[in-house]
């Protein structure tokens, strides 16, 4: 089991912990789409998020060397930084630039390991991401997986040794909201890491839903960087996951589909 | 001279020049990027001891908003 070792959370309630290490926020965010750096900072800030995902690619040979960088706005020492494999078709280019993350930040361990299998859907090729995180476990990665929403995928890339389970909602930057919440029900009773929701959330109520169902977070991007207010949605969706967390704490009353209990007494009434 | 390729495209070198030369010519001195030589990373470290060989490719990468 993780062990909770980052003094500034300990004792925090209610920590979400990854990989031995506990933050307050369980809602995890992208840094693509926005419009500029500043609205990137300011989206992340309000949306209270620890951990946010950055790209890797290549350098613009030839750019002006003054040009702003996005870590001049996330530096590593306020934010845990999550590279991705994003746009990573086979195992390995997701090797090759999680290694390249990883001397980029330090020997930074904690990664989003994200294997596509479709350009139009972006559905994950699970096969290969099978394959990657084996690699990558080995090799001492922390990785967080990106993966469908199928359990005995999810169960797989668990005993593996993947620190956080990742199914998506809905496809990619689409907005649809969680589409199958049986099988992330599935996905979530049966693991002992934590299991995200990532990708597919396009509004806040889809947040709620997701915690709700007990994730113990989600990781979102689009649904904040193409509100037409990414600032304000981003407060949205820190309360969203917030409230739909307290509320699987707290135990949601059990359904019924006749009115058997009304909620104001029923004697003393007037006339 | 010589040719390399660097982030896919064909770049010209000096005769002697190692990856710390090429990351300052770059005027990448000072900003996090990482580094790959011939599908090898070259750590921090060792980029002022490394030299840049006719036909290397090099990959310089930096982190960038993503999801």
């Amino acid at each position: 089991m993780n062990t909770v070792t980052d003094p500034h959370v300990i004792g925090a309630e209610d920590p979400l912990v990854v990989a031995g290490r506990a933050y307050r926020s369980r809602l995890l965010v992208g840094t693509g789409k926005y419009r500029d750096f500043a609205q990137t900072r300011a989206a992340i800030d309000a949306s209270g998020a620890e951990i946010v995902t950055v790209a890797i690619r290549r350098t613009n040979i030839g750019q002006n060397p003054n040009e702003p960088s996005l870590l001049d706005h996330l530096p590593p020492s306020e934010f845990t930084l999550l590279p991705n494999t994003a746009g990573c078709y086979n195992t390995e280019d997701a090797i090759r630039t999680l290694k390249l993350a990883r001397e980029l930040l330090d020997g930074h361990k904690l990664v989003k390991l994200e294997v596509l299998g479709d350009p139009h859907t972006l559905f994950p090729n699970v096969r290969e991401t099978i394959r990657a995180a084996e690699i990558l476990v080995k090799d001492g990665f922390d990785v967080m997986v990106y993966t469908s929403d199928d359990p005995i995928v999810a169960r797989e890339l668990e005993a593996i040794g993947c620190v956080a389970i990742m199914p998506l909602a809905s496809l990619i930057g689409s907005g649809m909201g969680i589409l199958n919440p049986w099988n992330l029900q599935l996905i979530i009773d049966q693991a002992k890491v934590p299991v995200l929701v990532d990708a597919g959330v396009g509004t806040a109520s889809d947040a709620v839903i997701a915690m709700e169902l007990g994730c113990a977070g989600v990781l979102m991007n689009t649904a904040i960087a193409l509100a037409k207010d990414p600032v304000l949605m981003a407060g949205a969706m820190k309360k969203a996951v917030e409230a739909g967390r307290e509320a699987f704490r707290a135990g949601r009353m059990p359904r019924k589909f006749y009115a058997g209990s009304p909620s104001s007494p029923t004697t003393g009434l007037i006339g | 001279m010589f040719a390399i390729v660097l982030n896919g495209s064909p770049h010209r070198c000096d005769s002697t020049v190692t990856v710390a030369d090429l990351v300052r010519e770059l005027a990448l001195q000072g900003k996090r990027v990482a580094v790959e030589r011939n599908g090898e990373i070259v750590p921090k470290g060792r980029h002022g001891q490394t030299q840049v060989a006719p036909g290397d490719k090099i990959e310089i990468v930096a982190a960038v908003g993503g999801g």
